[in-house]
């Protein structure tokens, strides 16, 4: 523990000078090696969120559902029966981008971690998936690697993967986004915190030996990417999610008995931040004894075991005397358990190795006292408006509706979700493909919608409007399969901090998430901040992803997005009128993207889902099919409501005038907010359509589910005339098409 | 009927197994914990999907050695009704109770989807209640659901009318479209197919009836 610190040292831990001059204060001293080590992991960006803080704390994060907000390892909220859900979401982009395989496998290991370790089984999984342009060389690459490293791990925990997105976009070719949730369901009383209390108490490390990996990983996490990111390599951890389901068993059984003081994922930043974050929130110390740390390789330094991001290990703390228990329960599932310290009341996190005392750090300055920074942000005046008189409408418009579906963007993700066991546990009763996934808690007739989104683009033309779009999507998706929207977890991407136009970014876009989500009454109850996520300079979109949960109380009912029964009628509720400007179908087929977006009336966004949602839990069954509209508009949703199991169909004739003068172009492929298609029983018209209008809500009557045939026209003009059959071809092929280039030689007529 | 549900480390259809057995069937349903070493008392057994051992080395390799396989042996030998479901058949064939091996998916890719089965031999006791040549909707869900065996043991597999259900659209590359297979005497039934996940409407289908229906008595 000789070694010099120098301003060399210094900045290879990321650390600037004025922190380590933070760090003197703190201490009245120098710091060891270690200790040094310990600051800069635990005041890292992505562990102390220093420049984030400020801005975070705007969010709403109560309601009388809510019963743990944000701080600690993840959010819950009340389902009724003594039932709660937990869940969170959090990004995994840095080591999943430099080995793919392995950084969203642990990516989606952690996210479980943080679930269980509150006491809940997982019941379900989503990710959202941002990747760089289908046509860059990587892209393949990393889509095939990130896939399959979620599969491997979330389908050997038999947890469910149910839902997500995937999106491509240049801004992500050089830093891919793989943001992976989780939610859990616990009871009322079994729920356990990362707490370490009662002088005395033993502290016990659980789960896997500690190795070599990972070692700086929230380090990396917490800066940019240039070409020597490829060294970093290393400091990737390795997932085994055997240990880990494993890790859950044997967590969930000790849980049951009266043992555990708290427990906590040793995730980011490992025993570290585990042991002080524990302390912290306890108002303690603890003393640890470093020879006892189970150790996979020899030689280790305490430096390397307090930084070690080694997967499936968790801290806890447990009753005095239940030593006993807890090492039956581990032994029966082959892991380790070792009492590797003790609580104390000494306000300082200690470490003792081979008789010496290797660091001692008091508890507060490093769990609560990182520097807080509020940076200075400058929004960018947008570059460019849209003029639709300026573009040129393309009148081939089957052709522009088979592009689209075969885009990217806009193609069935089957590829992918084909990858996910999506059907373990016998819950999932709305699968991957649909507006949202729907899984049942089978003892209580219940059911859980889940969704997450975000539409990054919309977010660079407007980080504030972008990000309250992402919120209402989220929600609107969820109303759309029966259920009341709850609360929602966030992962903020955005580029490097210490820009003003990302800052900006950030700023503008938790301000709007925050607007949104309190006039739709679902608060934030947990989430996660990724910054620096930029290769040489050049920053991702800024992405915040939603990711929402809702209620279908016991017996009610739950819609999928697709027509259901040939004679339905289609309706269109909300507003009828859309815009090109920000949408898919002017970045998709022309490469523009340009504002403004489409405005979003948070007041009447609220109104439309309570109105629908009326409307789809009567128990007569008036609503047989309920989808949101979002990215490439009403004909690209009419298109996806046909593809079901059956052959079903659209037939939408309008008059003329109902179009309100809108080009055709916009009326079909154009965007908006809070819109919604719903095929409904004919005899229920009037009942709608009264019910609509009394609570203020536009409605068009677009036309009737039919066999086999999308057709659209206006008056005699026929604007699309296709069969599903083809279309869907289109759809289901377009991954492979547009992603590994697998040739379909179908002409577009 | 009294059901043991065996439990290994890194099983995870067990659960729904013990739940399908149970609430939807209304039978006897334990779960029996690989260290153990008796049957003593069941009816039926089953070997659910998962990972057991983290499919490390092999699927289905490292399994075969826990204590309780030495009972499932013994208790099939005795001409008991042993159902290995997706993981639970891979342990089958690597513990001898079953021919051949079951290979990573053609396409190398882990596999959830529905698919069609065509019923091949409806005469066992899993599949009396169905008809020759049925059509039975299931979810797969695998990594390694290809079947392989040499030509002499497929000929012995047709031979002994041991083929009980086939794939209509092959998703993994198994040699004639093989899904399921019995042993010689129809006691021993293995399918990468999950019937446990089609047994209620909600689900999406309950083709997972004509199984249950058949085993359960």
């Amino acid at each position: 523990m000789t070694t010099q610190i120098t301003p060399e040292i210094i900045r290879q831990h990321n650390l600037s000078a004025d922190e380590y001059q933070m760090i003197l204060k703190h201490l009245g001293r120098t710091p060891n090696l270690v200790e040094l080590g310990i600051f800069s992991v635990m005041w890292s960006e992505h562990c102390s969120y220093k420049s984030s803080r400020v801005h975070l704390k705007n969010f709403p994060t109560k309601a009388p559902w809510v019963l743990q907000g944000p701080g600690e390892n993840a959010g819950i909220v009340d389902i009724g029966d003594h039932e709660a859900l937990v869940f969170k979401m959090e990004s995994h982009n840095h080591p999943s981008f430099i080995e793919p395989y392995q950084g969203a496998a642990t990516g989606v290991g952690g996210i479980l971690r943080d679930v269980f370790t509150m006491g809940a089984r997982p019941i379900a999984l989503l990710n959202s998936l941002h990747f760089g342009e289908v046509n860059h060389p990587k892209t393949p690459f990393l889509v095939s690697g990130v896939v399959s490293g979620i599969a491997g791990y979330g389908n050997c925990m038999g947890i469910p993967t149910v839902g997500g997105q995937v999106s491509f976009h240049a801004s992500y070719n050089g830093n891919i986004l793989v943001n992976a949730m989780t939610v859990g369901l616990v009871d009322h009383d079994k729920i356990f915190k990362g707490v370490a209390a009662g002088v005395g108490n033993p502290v016990i490390y659980v789960g896997s030996k500690t190795g070599r990996d990972g070692i700086h990983g929230a380090t990396m996490a917490s800066d940019s990417f240039d070409e020597s990111s490829e060294q970093k390599r290393p400091t990737v951890q390795v997932g085994d999610p055997f240990t880990e389901k494993r890790l859950l068993e044997a967590c969930l059984e000790l849980m049951q008995e009266n043992a555990i003081i708290g427990i906590q994922d040793m995730g980011a930043a490992g025993l570290t931040s585990s042991s002080f974050e524990m302390a912290g929130r306890g108002g303690t110390g603890l003393d640890l004894n470093l020879d006892n740390i189970p150790l996979r390789e020899e030689g280790m330094t305490p430096y390397e075991m307090m930084l070690s991001e080694s997967q499936e290990r968790m801290l806890m703390t447990v009753k005095k005397g239940s030593e006993n228990i807890v090492s039956q329960i581990f032994s029966k599932w082959d892991l380790d358990a070792h009492v590797v310290g003790v609580v104390t009341n000494t306000g300082s996190v200690r470490g003792f190795f081979k008789g010496e005392k290797v660091f001692d750090l008091p508890t507060t300055p490093i769990a609560d006292g990182a520097p807080k920074y509020t940076r200075p942000y400058h929004l960018a005046e947008p570059s460019a408006i849209f003029n639709l008189a300026t573009h040129p409408i393309n009148r081939n418009f089957n052709q522009s509706l088979c592009n689209l579906l075969q885009s990217p963007n806009l193609c069935s993700k089957k590829w992918v979700y084909r990858q996910y066991d999506h059907h373990v546990m016998t819950g999932t009763i709305v699968e991957p493909g649909s507006d949202a996934a729907v899984v049942r808690i089978r003892h209580s007739q219940k059911a859980v919608a889940m969704s997450c989104d975000v539409n990054s683009r919309y977010c660079f033309l407007d980080p504030y409007i972008g990000a309250a779009h992402a919120v209402a999507e989220c929600g609107r998706n969820l109303i759309c399969s029966g259920a009341r929207p709850l609360a929602v977890t966030d992962c903020l991407n955005f580029g490097n901090p210490e820009n003003p136009e990302v800052m900006a970014q950030f700023e503008r876009a938790v301000a709007g998430i925050s607007k949104a989500c309190t006039v739709l009454s679902m608060p934030v109850v947990s989430g996660n901040v990724s910054f620096y996520n930029e290769t040489n300079g050049s920053s991702i979109f800024p992405t915040p992803t939603i990711g929402a949960v809702g209620l279908i109380s016991k017996g009610g009912r739950v819609l999928k997005q697709f027509f259901q029964k040939e004679g339905d009628l289609i309706l269109l509720l909300g507003s009828p009128k859309s815009t090109l400007s920000g949408s898919e179908y002017l970045a998709t087929l022309y490469g523009k993207e340009i504002g403004p977006l489409p405005s979003l009336d948070l007041d009447y966004e609220k109104k439309l889902w309570e109105v629908l949602l009326k409307l789809i839990q009567d128990k007569r069954g008036l609503i047989n099919s309920a989808h949101d509209l979002s990215d490439g508009g009403l004909a690209i949703a009419l298109a996806e409501c046909c593809f079901g199991k059956e052959e079903l169909g659209a037939k939408v004739t309008l008059k003329e005038n109902i179009c309100m003068n809108a080009r055709m172009d916009e009326f079909l492929f154009g965007e908006g907010a809070s819109r919604i298609i719903v095929s409904i029983e004919p005899q229920f018209l009037d009942e709608v359509l009264e019910e609509t209008k009394q609570k203020g809500i536009d409605v068009l009557i677009l036309g009737s589910v039919i066999k086999e045939k999308l057709m659209i026209s206006i008056e005699k003009e026929s604007l699309i005339a296709c069969t599903i059959q083809d279309l869907k071809n289109y759809y289901n092929n377009g991954f492979e098409v547009s992603v590994f280039k697998k040739g379909i030689d179908k002409k577009i007529n | 009927m009294k059901i043991a549900i065996i439990v290994f480390p890194g099983s995870n259809c067990d659960a729904d197994c013990h739940d399908v057995v149970s609430r939807v069937y209304g039978h006897s349903a334990t779960y029996v914990w690989h260290k153990e070493t008796s049957l003593a008392g069941f009816d039926g057994v089953i070997l659910p999907g998962g990972f057991s051992y983290g499919d490390y080395l092999r699927t289905g390799a490292i399994a075969k050695f826990s204590p309780i396989m030495r009972e499932v042996i013994s208790f099939a030998n005795k001409g008991r009704l042993v159902l290995g479901i997706c993981n639970g058949f891979q342990i089958l064939v690597e513990s001898g109770l079953l021919p051949g091996v079951l290979i990573r998916n053609k396409n190398l890719r882990f596999i959830c989807d529905w698919v069609n089965l065509k019923t091949v031999n409806v005469q066992i006791p899993f599949t009396q209640k169905m008809s020759q040549d049925q059509i039975l909707k299931l979810p797969i869900a695998h990594m390694e659901g290809n079947y392989y065996a040499d030509e002499a043991t497929l000929k012995n597999l047709w031979d002994k009318n041991q083929v009980v259900f086939q794939y209509v659209d092959n998703p993994n590359g198994s040699l004639q479209n093989i899904a399921g297979i019995c042993n010689e005497t129809g006691n021993v039934l293995g399918m990468m197919p999950h019937p446990e996940r089609a047994s209620e409407e909600v689900l999406g289908g309950t083709d997972g009836h004509f199984l249950f229906n058949s085993f359960l008595k």
